[in-house]
């Protein structure tokens, strides 16, 4: 039942009325479906694109293929997983984002706990403080954490990159698992306290299970985000270990109009994001309206 | 920690039913620890010294930004143009665009059975890369109309090809375009969550007293949506201002540099240009600009602690 059902209408008794029904929504029926090409229509064409031979797609759009031109092809796939090294960048992409998802997961949990269920001095101001980190845009850091990694020479490791994607991730995964934790049951938690579990026991044992649904948000949201950033990478990614995304750009500087190779390269980088979105879209939503903040 | 405090949180136990077992501080510290250590050297750190090098010929650095830079501002032309200038046109456009395309489909997709298919649809762009975004953007706006389908469609009506991206009169709005694409469904999502909120009591009232359905979405939608629409809008904001990747990756700022935006305008300045003082001051500029946001965020967390 949504707001725009009007309450009082009666179920239509017939066809005639239903389909009397039918006609007068039949503007908003056209919009619609208008609107769902529209959102549709760009990527489906990059997808048609990227499965036809590299002839056909110089010598005619790929609409053309509702037209029966059906003349399809992977081996687009192939170049680009080899001479566009979108297979090594697919396992840098790998080992930037694992680390990326776990760390600030455990680290922000952590911190939450300490922020929902234990007492100490200052707590609220520095929760607002962690809070107020949110606003601090990535490019504040750029300049100062490139010359530390300089002097620390780690340029050809991918620490700095877990480092700092972890970082930016804690006011978020803070703010959002705070809020979750203090949901929790009191009675339990005391109880817990007053059969002498310490604060280990209790975030191990009782927060951190009772709080799946949060960390799950909370680590699509992450995985996501560090899979489709950008901007990080080119800063902070050793030079040998670019990314999907950073990779997508260099093959834009080769093959500015080769769109065999960049439809191809861009389905890749895609994959992974739409099957979590499509496996596991509750959380995926839940998690981005959570994260409306950052 | 002095006994002091410690006297303090055990008188207050018995009122806010939290009671902790001793060894409180050294236990909040240890879960504390880490995130702190990481926030203050890869966060605070940083900040203060960039800010610290954006000074570091005085204001200068901000006088010539403002003043000097036709790349980032110039107001001596109309309309102005320049980085900053083109973030203004992103605040104004891709906002009202987002936020007004969102309510439509929220509200058009309401009255319908397959409303979650279609608010998936639209959400989609929210899953993918920024760079995937830029090439299906790059893609629709190639001028060849053999491959580039806007132009192909305009081919239709016998329009000749537009350099959607080429030109600097239609850049900037193609790409807000390609922005409001991206983000619609973000807005439409939120929205919609909201409309089902409110009672619809008051619709049918209005709709017997006589209300056109127009007049119900501005007079009475828009009204009773004031707050997520402000949240959404402040989300939005927050983009324009850290937008860089669809930018990069669609334009590198040009043709020329009038697609430029701040954040891009930092990158450039900083990371290629290796102008670190100068392109220090663009990043202050970027966060002097979210200040007003956070002050916006902080208080709606504080009025959720009111709520709870």
């Amino acid at each position: 039942m949504t707001a725009f059902e009007p309450a009082l209408k009666p179920p239509p008794r017939n066809i005639g009325e239903r389909l009397v029904r039918m006609t007068q929504k039949a503007p908003i029926h056209v919009a619609l479906v208008a609107i769902a090409l529209i959102w549709l229509l760009p990527t489906i064409g990059l997808l048609i694109t990227s499965i036809r031979p590299r002839n056909e797609i110089q010598a005619s759009g790929w609409w053309t293929v509702f037209a029966g031109h059906l003349d399809f092809t992977i081996s687009n796939y192939q170049q680009v997983l080899a001479q566009g090294n979108m297979l090594s960048a697919f396992f840098n992409s790998v080992s930037i984002v694992v680390p990326s998802t776990i760390l600030p997961l455990i680290l922000s949990s952590m911190a939450a706990f300490a922020f929902a269920w234990i007492r100490f001095p200052g707590r609220d101001l520095l929760f607002l403080t962690v809070i107020g980190m949110l606003l601090i845009p990535a490019q504040m850091t750029f300049i100062p954490l490139s010359r530390l990694v300089g002097q620390m020479h780690l340029g050809g490791s991918f620490i700095p990159i877990w480092l700092v994607h972890t970082a930016f991730a804690l006011p978020f995964g803070i703010f959002l698992l705070r809020n979750f934790f203090i949901t929790l049951p009191k009675d339990l938690i005391e109880a817990a306290r007053i059969d002498g579990a310490g604060n280990v026991d209790i975030f191990r044992r009782i927060v951190v299970p009772l709080s799946v649904p949060a960390l799950a948000s909370l680590g699509i949201f992450q995985f996501l985000w560090t899979w489709n950033d950008l901007l990080m990478a080119l800063v902070f990614a050793p030079r040998q270990g670019q990314p999907m995304t950073v990779q997508i750009t260099t093959l834009l500087g080769t093959y500015a109009s080769e769109w065999y190779i960049l439809a191809a390269a861009s389905f890749l980088v895609m994959v992974v994001p739409l099957a979590v979105f499509f496996s596991l879209q509750r959380y995926f939503v839940q998690g981005l309206l959570a994260g409306s903040v950052k | 920690m002095t006994d002091a405090t410690a006297t303090a949180g055990a008188l207050e136990r018995p009122r806010h039913a939290t009671p902790d077992q001793g060894g409180w501080s050294w236990t909040a510290s240890l879960f504390l620890a880490p995130a702190i250590l990481l926030l203050a050297v890869f966060l605070l750190y940083p900040t203060i010294s960039t800010i610290i090098l954006s000074f570091e010929k005085g204001i200068d650095n901000y006088v010539r930004l403002f003043t000097r830079d036709p790349n980032f501002l110039t107001l001596r032309s109309f309309p102005p143009s320049g980085a900053f200038w083109n973030n203004i046109l992103w605040v104004v456009f891709y906002t009202s665009g987002c936020v007004l395309f969102g309510l439509v489909i929220a509200v058009m997709a309401a009255r319908v059975r397959y409303e979650a298919l279609v608010k998936a649809i639209v959400f989609l762009p929210q899953a993918i890369a920024a760079t995937a975004l830029g090439v299906i953007w790059r893609f629709m706006y190639f001028p060849n109309p053999s491959t580039g389908a806007l132009n192909a469609g305009l081919g239709v009506f016998g329009i000749d090809p537009i350099a959607w991206l080429g030109s600097p009169s239609f850049v900037n709005a193609s790409l807000i375009v390609a922005g409001i694409w991206g983000s619609v469904g973000f807005a439409t999502v939120i929205l919609s969550a909201a409309l089902k909120g409110i009672s619809t009591e008051i619709l049918e009232a209005a709709r017997v007293d006589g209300a056109r359905e127009t007049q119900i979405f501005w007079r009475i939608l828009v009204p009773m949506l004031s707050l997520p629409i402000s949240v959404v809008a402040v989300t939005l904001i927050i983009n324009v201002v850290k937008l860089f990747d669809l930018i990069f990756v669609m334009t590198r700022g040009g043709p020329g540099v009038s697609s430029r935006t701040i954040a891009f305008t930092m990158y450039q300045e900083a990371l290629a240009s290796r102008n670190f003082s100068y392109g220090a001051a663009v990043a202050v500029v970027m966060l002097v600009v979210l200040l007003p946001v956070m002050v916006f965020n902080v208080r709606r967390f504080r009025a959720e602690r009111v709520v709870q």
